[in-house]
């Protein structure tokens, strides 16, 4: 089997792999909603391209997932077939769009923690992890240069965008901290030198964060508080409607193909 | 064919001895095979119908993203998802491109869009039908995308250098949605019974609207035939909606399905098929603003608008902060 790894246990890197393509692929999906519905022409362009690398990134992550697996399950009976609680992304992918504000502010937020994370795992131990990372690293330090040059322009703009990136900021920020939990999945692959543990990557991150809030004039709430769950498997109200519409067809017509 | 029925403001196609020094000089250009650039004169009525032409172009790239947008959140594959995420970007592209060349000619593409959202512009009459099965994005890229592009490519020799210009990119990406389009028919006519329901369902629907496409008859036009003397119009509706058939026709009976058309027959005096025509009664009333999605479409282009202003505000007032904080530091 091409799946497997001696490093660690098939079981945990499969988990792990989930948490990748589900987070891409859920936001991805979200981002993909804006089609057709943006601002002004070039951010149509710009959200279709997002989403456009994201979901291309979840094929990448939900492909290694199957084969490490070994069930025959490949990227489309992982995104299609499995009900909500065996979703792995972070609860901040799935929030719903909200305004232009509240999607461009969901996007900078992880769009840091992708940067700091691809980085790292293009030195994984496991050389499908660090190819794949290469190649998603450089779309996400564009996702990251676009969304951090907005969160600033439209912070420091008129009131009423900055009123809104406040809000955004205000909604959003209690579910960054999922980000950097820290479980036995990802201690067994730092510990085989296969990925970060993601709690080593919080202070670059705030300070990359801290950094385009003050050009942005915004303030992150004074709260640690964090909403956790979705890696895990449980899940906001929200995730179960947007899996309903992603997965329509495979569930009304079983067996065929498209 | 986005840009249906264009109207040129002559009551007749004059003769070269009817024109001025400047304007004889303009069309023997044209005759011979000179394109127009943006800072060379023109005559008015050049600029405006190319205005008016562009423009319902480049508003249908826009007003097109959505009847396809409604598969891309229930897209069956990633895949297909992809394919067709890369599709709408780049119809949004087109658009953007389209804007760009109207704007040579002195419109800005806020004020086309302020005209396009007060009902005073246009679309392709096609993007009022509403997609409602998966096959429909097959059909609208096999089509609505095959329509176009027989408009599109003789556009390609068109007499103004940047609608020439967009439209030799534009067709290269066109062609390669077709044939994504084709791709999905194939696999729903050769899937299963209820996938076969759904694209043959596809067909019925799609099939006269993109007849329509090409206009009503114009062998009679006077504004078909000031185009045609400028080169911003290359071909009658007719011999292009000829042309489409001819080609449409074998396609649907490779993938074994039926056209919706119990008088199709081969011609063979006139080597082609003679069709029965769409029923122009419906095509007027989509114009009028009465094809199932006018409302829908046109809500929620002036809905994006109106959403976004704060953001474009945002944008605008941070660019002017940038030039002040600038200006104060030389």
């Amino acid at each position: 089997m091409g799946g497997s790894n001696d490093k660690i246990a098939s079981d945990i890197l499969f988990e792990w792999l989930l948490r990748r393509g589900d987070t891409v692929l859920v936001l991805g999906h979200r981002v993909s909603e804006w089609c057709g519905h943006s601002p002004v022409l070039e951010e149509d362009i710009a959200l279709a391209n997002v989403a456009l690398d994201l979901i291309g990134q979840a094929r990448m992550w939900l492909s290694l997932a199957g084969e490490v697996e070994g069930k025959g399950r490949g990227e489309n009976e992982l995104a299609y077939l499995r009900d909500a609680w065996d979703f792995r992304n972070v609860l901040l992918a799935e929030q719903p769009n909200g305004d232009f504000g509240k999607t461009l502010m969901r996007q900078f937020l992880i769009d840091t923690f992708q940067v700091l994370q691809l980085k790292e795992l293009e030195t994984s131990a496991d050389p499908r992890i660090a190819a794949i990372a290469a190649k998603a690293g450089k779309e996400a330090a564009y996702h990251l240069d676009r969304s951090a040059d907005l969160v600033i322009r439209l912070g420091d703009g008129t009131p009423e965008s900055h009123r809104r990136m406040q809000d955004a900021l205000d909604q959003l920020w209690s579910y960054t901290g999922e980000l950097f939990t820290s479980d036995e999945i990802d201690q067994a692959m730092s510990d085989a030198g296969l990925a970060p543990d993601p709690a080593s990557l919080k202070s670059e991150w705030q300070k990359t964060v801290d950094e385009v809030l003050a050009e942005a004039t915004l303030t992150a709430p004074d709260s640690a508080f964090a909403h956790l769950g979705g890696l895990t498997g449980r899940h906001s109200e929200h995730l179960g409607h947007l899996l309903a519409e992603m997965q329509f067809l495979q569930r009304a017509y079983p067996g065929a193909t498209w | 064919m986005y840009a249906q029925m264009v109207k040129t403001d002559a009551d007749k196609v004059r003769d070269i001895s009817e024109m001025s020094p400047e304007e004889r000089a303009f069309q023997e250009r044209i005759d011979r095979g000179e394109k127009i650039e943006p800072t060379d004169w023109m005559p008015d009525g050049y600029r405006k119908t190319l205005i008016r032409q562009i423009g319902q172009h480049a508003h249908s790239e826009i007003v097109g993203q959505l009847p396809e947008g409604n598969w891309i959140t229930r897209a069956p594959t990633l895949e297909r998802k992809a394919i067709l995420l890369a599709k709408v970007q780049d119809e949004a592209g087109h658009g953007l491109y389209l804007y760009c060349a109207a704007e040579t000619l002195g419109v800005s593409r806020d004020e086309l869009i302020e005209l396009l959202h007060a009902g005073k512009m246009k679309y392709s009459s096609i993007f009022n039908y509403p997609t409602l099965n998966w096959a429909d994005i097959g059909a609208v890229g096999w089509l609505v995308d095959g329509a176009a592009i027989m408009n599109q490519v003789p556009l390609q020799r068109t007499s103004f250098g940047p609608y020439s210009r967009a439209m030799i990119r534009i067709c290269k990406e066109e062609s390669f949605h077709q044939r994504q389009g084709f791709d999905i028919m194939m696999k729903m006519a050769k899937g299963t019974e209820a996938q076969r329901r759904m694209a043959q369902d596809a067909l019925n629907r799609f099939w006269y609207p993109s007849l329509m496409m090409f206009g009503p008859s114009d062998k009679d036009s006077v504004h078909s035939a000031q185009s045609m003397a400028w080169k911003i119009k290359i071909n009658t509706n007719d011999e292009l909606r000829q042309k489409f058939v001819d080609q449409t026709v074998p396609q649907a009976e490779y993938l074994g399905l039926s056209i919706p058309d119990e008088h199709l027959t081969w011609n063979e005096d006139k080597g082609g098929f003679d069709f029965s025509e769409p029923d122009w009664s419906e095509f007027f009333e989509v114009l009028k603003g009465n094809g199932p999605c006018n409302r829908e479409r046109m809500d929620a282009r002036v809905k994006a608008w109106e959403d976004g202003a704060w953001v474009r505000d945002g944008l605008m007032a941070h660019a002017d902060k940038r030039a002040a904080a600038r200006q104060a530091a030389e």
